[in-house]
């Protein structure tokens, strides 16, 4: 079995599952935040009664994240909602808006609160749920019905999925991150691609990243389509997660006999930067084939691309430049908004060489990756044509509809910031 | 689920995703208040870019602008339909606008997922491209027990593939009603 069998037939009392079994499991983690959170709230209190209790507080962690900083009065009152629920069933894992406890971006806020162990399947109304999968845990995005059914028993049925193998070889170069090699794929399978199944990535590229960094790769499974994205823990996984939690946890394992879908094996070494064009994430094009394409403003934020590493890898690109275009920084979370003030670049702090480069720098949420209320921090208005680090360019995911998205490693972003059109960080990178 | 749904086709193209089927900025009202939940009617697939509302003419939006509801009870699609967010208020505006079934190529499973569980609409896979066959208002009637589609306004008939293990739940209403059946759920 794969490793994504193996944590599956664990979670149904299973000896084991195959591709195409339809299962019922147990879950160990229930995420949801403030757009799906209220219509999950309903529908478990319409199935379970009014005063039913989730079936395990502990298991359900709630983050607002999406629409945080806005005027919306319909938005505000999704976060009011959470808190009533929140306070009524004295759930221990409200991370509220305008408290200390508030992290922001939800798939972040969970691997940094030590919700994401080895082993374990996790749920999220969300579908970058898959994010969490980065340490070796089964995680999927579902409805709020599904949502509703766990938050009342625990439970909720799968069918297993086959598993696509990625194997990235070699040492990655110092100008690519994790952002192009799933653009890659993503390219190279077609947004539908991974329909129905879970992307695994192995190599040693792979294991030579960072959590933050496989976070990213897992991240974007959903964009290929699949259910989840999974990498085998190491110890990189645990020494994250020792770091987070005192919670026990079991590694688990894929055997060696285990049967793929497919497999595909990159050489990182001869890999060029990659964007994907408007408006799909699989409109694959290498750096080199837009380079020069005008642009009117730089996104470096969102789960995907606003973790520490991100603003690490933009800060070597900016510092003592100063941006051509408008460019919006935005932390995926409270801890990284801190650690913008706290880690250093040449002697100065990320957060200073980004505001000496011109950079706007806004609060930690989703902002505009999704586009949101009229007032939200750097939302698209009109036919802005923007290179981000975000995960998503379909048409109107920024907020406008005439808007033209390229995603693109933070290291791009940063290089096309500093010129005003799409610039291979080759180019700027001493 | 009806054993037969008859009504008007509303044709789009691939990768219908759920920012076209209903914009993130729709997704602040609420799903019980009747006055703000017909407004998921109104806008659902408000996000399709006006040329492609509505194949194969365009610029025909599935509900009209002052309406809370369409004139349309099936959409037709090509493949990946409804990748994109988790959102269960896609297939939810969906109903809401009063489409019954959607009959795609292929579909995003989150959507389809959600569709089912919640017994929104009923989602068909078709076993060709019926975008290139059928025309947004055409006359369509899908049996579901043969998983066939008719097309009374040309007279072709076309077989979708079976529903397979969801129709138990699609039978039963939503997942929560098979779960109290399957004993899963007290009931
Ligand atoms: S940052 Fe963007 S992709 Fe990530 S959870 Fe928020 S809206 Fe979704």
């Amino acid at each position: 079995m794969t490793i994504t069998e193996k944590i599956i037939a664990n979670h149904a009392g299973r000896e084991r599952v195959t591709p195409g079994d339809n299962v019922w499991i147990d879950v160990d983690v229930l995420m949801t935040h403030d757009v799906c959170g209220p219509p999950t709230i309903q529908i478990f209190k319409r199935e379970f009664g009014e005063t039913a209790q989730v079936w395990d507080k502990n298991k359900l962690v709630i983050m607002p994240d999406h629409y945080i900083f806005t005027t919306n009065h319909h938005a505000n009152r999704n976060v009011d909602i959470l808190r009533d629920f929140a306070a009524e069933q004295t759930l221990p894992h409200f991370y509220d808006v305008g408290t200390d406890r508030y992290k922001g971006v939800c798939h972040i806020g969970l691997a940094e609160e030590g919700f994401n162990r080895p082993g374990i399947t996790l749920f999220g109304t969300d579908s970058h749920t898959c994010t969490s999968g980065a340490f070796g845990l089964f995680s999927t995005g579902v409805g709020n019905t599904d949502a509703a059914l766990i938050m009342g028993t625990g439970k909720i049925w799968v069918k297993v999925p086959e598993t696509m193998r990625f194997v990235f070889e070699g040492a990655l170069p110092p100008y690519l991150m994790a952002k192009d090699l799933i653009l890659a794929i993503i390219g190279d399978i077609g947004c539908d691609g991974g329909t129905y199944r879970t992307m695994e990535f192995d190599g040693e590229a792979v294991y030579d990243l960072d959590m933050q960094e496989r976070m990213t790769l897992c991240n974007m499974a959903i964009e290929g389509g699949a259910k989840n994205g999974i990498i085998a823990p190491d110890e990189v996984t645990f020494e994250y997660v020792r770091q987070r939690t005192s919670e026990a946890f079991e590694p688990v394992y894929g055997d060696a006999d285990a049967r793929f879908h497919s497999e595909r094996v990159y050489d990182v070494s001869t890999m060029e930067p990659i964007v994907a064009k408007p408006h799909s994430p699989d409109n694959k094009a290498t750096v080199s084939e837009v380079a020069g394409t005008k642009l009117d403003r730089a996104y470096v934020g969102s789960c995907t691309g606003g973790k520490l590493e991100d603003f690490q890898a933009a800060a070597r690109i900016l510092r003592g430049q100063e941006v051509a275009v408008e460019t919006y920084i935005v932390p995926a979370t409270t801890e990284i908004a801190r650690q913008l003030h706290e880690v250093t670049l040449g002697g100065d702090t990320l957060y200073d060489i980004f505001i000496n480069a011109g950079c706007q720098i806004g609060k930690s949420s989703c902002a505009a990756c999704l586009g949101g209320p009229p007032d939200t921090f750097g939302r698209t208005h009109n036919t802005e044509v923007v290179i981000s680090t975000t995960n998503r360019n379909f048409p109107g995911r920024m907020g406008s509809k005439q808007a033209s998205v390229y995603l693109a490693s933070p290291l791009t972003v940063a290089a096309s910031a500093c010129t005003g059109v799409i610039t291979d960080p080759r180019e700027v990178l001493v | 689920m009806k054993e037969i749904i008859r009504g008007l086709a509303y044709v789009v193209g691939n990768n219908i995703d759920t920012d076209q089927i209903i914009p993130a900025e729709h997704l602040v009202y609420s799903l019980t208040k009747p006055d703000e939940r017909r407004l998921y009617g109104r806008f659902a697939l408000c996000g399709v870019p006006v040329a492609e509302q509505g194949l194969p003419y365009g610029e025909r939006p599935f509900t009209q602008p002052d309406a809370y509801k369409s004139e349309y009870t099936i959409v037709i699609g090509g493949t990946n339909f409804g990748c994109g967010s988790s959102r269960e208020h896609a297939p939810f505006a969906l109903q809401e606008a009063g489409c019954e079934a959607v009959v795609a190529e292929s579909y995003a499973r989150i959507f389809y997922r959600n569709s089912v569980d919640g017994g929104f609409v009923v989602p068909f896979e078709s076993r060709t491209r019926l975008v290139d066959k059928i025309r947004t208002g055409d006359d369509v009637e899908i049996d579901t027990k043969l998983a066939q589609l008719t097309n009374h306004t040309t007279g072709e008939v076309f077989l979708l593939n079976p529903l397979g293990d969801v129709a138990d739940i699609l039978k039963a209403g939503n997942v929560f009603e098979y779960a109290r059946q399957a004993g899963l759920m007290p009931s």
